[in-house]
């Protein structure tokens, strides 16, 4: 029996698409995890395993020359907006083929060129820079949006309360997509927010917000494909609010003792974005063995590239302080 | 030339750089409908429009914030920031994104954002109404500070500001907002950064200050001019310094008194004094003297003359010293 197309539904190619770039982040941050912990990438990583839909339903809705800021769960987002895997990983291996040139590392994902102004280490750091950006763009009239990606956490924090007011009430052709999964570090959300729909935020401003189901490509890119022609259109910012999973620790390395055993074993198999859409995509095992084959060789590609790349020089750290 | 005081030639500053580069726009509270707290932006919006002139709330972070974004689609934003101590909310913008994003970029981003604040005490305002926070934004990476002390200067160290690739935090002696009046060139009018102004010629000793103690030590050298022949150096611009300068003038006098508004510890009297420490020890006669504000919040109007580097202050340390 023929599939019931859905109401505004995106065609089963371009859903092939996404799963495809799911899946490249989420192997992506596999080996980024593996490699951590066979000791070649030091410091403090944090991967977004399980947000995979947010960071792809929310690019993939851009238009090539609209802007995001990232935070510090920023691999996906920098993936998805364009990003080469490649210039990634070699950033996280601190070289200069890195997209920071190997100055940023992994909280610090910079690329101007695709339009991501930055990930960001304080938490809510990103959000006033994307009102900015979105002022600019409507005091030139250009047709582009400004995307704040951020986490529950953020909304705690006192730029976003800044920068919300700010951008409804100069009307600026913002976004702002709360990554919402129920946890600060390891502070849950019962303990740091005093609401349980973050989406009401916005009704303080006077702004227009959308709550939407994280874990579902295809929910997330409607919203925000939605989102972005309000603001674009000249109708003010948005909040989009996507209740999403982190199926993973807080950082690579987290024993996660804050969180109940069986909690992950169990949140992996129902809310695994990429297993949902897999089944929604009904795709064949010859047809996963395909992609997972080109996404991690396109993986593989990026470590071997990485650390073949060039070691900074420390006298080029006295470099760029200045014009 | 024009006889303007020295807030008035921060707006006749603004008026020329406005029209000149149509990429200069002002915000912060209060600039546009009113002119600024002290008038400083006055007449910008009616002729320059809302858009160049952009009245905010007062959110500090959100103000700085926003000149970031700004900044990286091409504009060059002056934000005011009301009072000196006003800035610290927009402290985290600075540090985490201001004096970061060119290193971090590796040039990729241009940082063109000035920051404009009276500062400074002797008006008898409230506490955090008139603190000396420079130390702060000198001691941050990828910032330059400037501190002009005469009307023209704060015309020309602004203009400057504003048309430098750098993010320029520019402290304004409010004392002096009105009380100090001088000669400003009309129309364009740029004092280049990093370079010091010897306000006073001398052989005997260097008395060197910047912003609102420059008139005052310029009185202290009136008051030592029997005695002896004293030159001052007015430091303008903190970062970057003019090196060559300071170390110029102790070559020649061999002695040198630093005076600051700021509290004591770790001010940027201190950095003089171990820049001079460790290049011009062998032109010194005697030890560098500091004359500073204490290692307390800025006292209430009942005592802050206690507080501020008075003349006296400033004329016990030159005698000490011109006894080695």
């Amino acid at each position: 029996m023929a599939q019931v197309e859905r109401k505004g539904a995106v065609s089963e190619e371009l859903l092939r698409e996404f799963y495809r770039e799911m899946l490249l982040i989420r192997r992506f941050e596999e080996k980024v995890e593996e490699r951590f912990r066979a000791g070649e990438l030091p410091g403090f990583l944090h991967v977004a395993i399980g947000q995979e839909a947010v960071a792809v339903g929310v690019c993939r809705a851009l238009q090539d020359d609209d802007v995001i800021a990232s935070t510090h769960r920023a691999h996906g987002h920098t993936l998805a907006k364009g990003t080469h895997p490649n210039e990634l990983m070699a950033e996280l291996y601190g070289k200069v083929e890195g997209c920071s040139k190997g100055y940023g590392g992994s909280m610090h994902l910079y690329d101007v060129e695709r339009g991501n102004l930055g990930a960001n280490a304080v938490v809510g750091g990103g959000l006033p820079g994307i009102v900015g950006a979105a002022l600019a763009f409507k005091f030139r009239d250009e047709p582009r949006v400004a995307v704040a990606f951020f986490g529950d956490g953020a909304t705690n924090i006192g730029t976003f309360h800044e920068a919300l007011n700010l951008a409804q009430l100069w009307l600026v052709p913002a976004v702002f997509v709360c990554e919402n999964n129920g946890w600060a570090e390891s502070t849950p959300a019962h303990q740091q927010l005093p609401i349980d729909d973050l989406s009401k935020r916005a009704e303080a401003y006077g702004m227009k917000a959308r709550r939407v189901g994280g874990q579902d490509v295809e929910e997330v890119f409607a919203a925000a494909s939605e989102a972005l022609e309000h603001a674009r259109g000249g109708d003010g910012p948005v909040l989009l609010v996507c209740d999403t999973f982190r199926l993973t620790g807080h950082y690579v390395g987290d024993p996660q003792v804050y969180r109940p055993r069986d909690e992950l074993a169990r949140l992996r198999e129902t809310e695994d974005p990429i297993e949902k859409l897999s089944a929604r995509l009904d795709l064949t095992d010859e047809d996963v063995q395909e992609i997972e084959a080109e996404v991690v060789e396109i993986v593989e590609g990026s470590v071997e590239f990485a650390k073949a790349g060039t070691d900074p020089q420390p006298e080029d750290a006295l470099k760029n302080v200045y014009a | 030339m024009a006889e303007l005081t020295l807030v008035e030639a921060i707006n006749s500053c603004f008026h020329h750089e406005l029209q000149r580069d149509d990429s200069v726009m002002v915000m912060g509270e209060d600039v546009g409908r009113a002119g600024g707290v002290f008038r400083a932006t006055a007449g910008l919006r009616d002729r320059f429009g809302p858009d160049r002139c952009v009245d905010t709330p007062l959110a500090e972070a959100g103000i700085l914030g926003t000149a970031v974004g700004l900044c990286m689609a091409g504009w060059r934003p002056v934000c005011e920031l009301q009072y000196d101590a006003f800035s610290y909310p927009a402290l985290d913008q600075l540090i985490t994104h201001v004096g970061r994003y060119r290193w971090r970029t590796r040039g990729g981003m241009e940082f063109p954002i000035t920051i404009r604040m009276p500062y400074g005490g002797g008006v008898r305002a409230p506490e955090l109404h008139d603190d000396s926070p420079e130390t702060y934004y000198v001691h941050t990476p990828g910032v330059k500070v400037a501190i002009p002390s005469t009307p023209s200067d704060a015309k020309g160290l602004l203009a400057a500001a504003i048309r430098d690739p750098d993010p320029v935090v520019v402290f304004e002696p409010k004392l002096h907002y009105r009380t100090m009046r001088g000669e400003v060139p009309e129309g364009d009018h740029v004092v280049p950064l990093g370079k010091a102004r010897v306000a006073r010629m001398g052989s005997d000793l260097t008395l060197v200050a910047y912003g609102s103690m420059v008139p005052l030590v310029e009185r202290a050298a009136d008051a030592l001019g029997g005695d002896a022949s004293v030159e001052v150096l007015d430091v303008r611009t903190l970062k970057p310094l003019d090196e060559q300068a300071l170390l110029a003038s102790a070559a020649k006098t061999g002695r040198v008194v630093i005076v600051q508004e700021a509290p004591r510890t770790c001010g940027y009297a201190a950095e003089l004094a171990a820049i001079l420490a460790e290049k011009a020890i062998l032109d010194l006669r005697g030890p560098v003297l500091r004359v500073t504000g204490y290692d307390v919040p800025y006292p209430y109007w009942q005592i802050e003359d206690a507080y501020m580097p008075s003349v006296e202050r400033v004329v016990d340390a030159a005698r000490k010293l011109l006894q080695y």
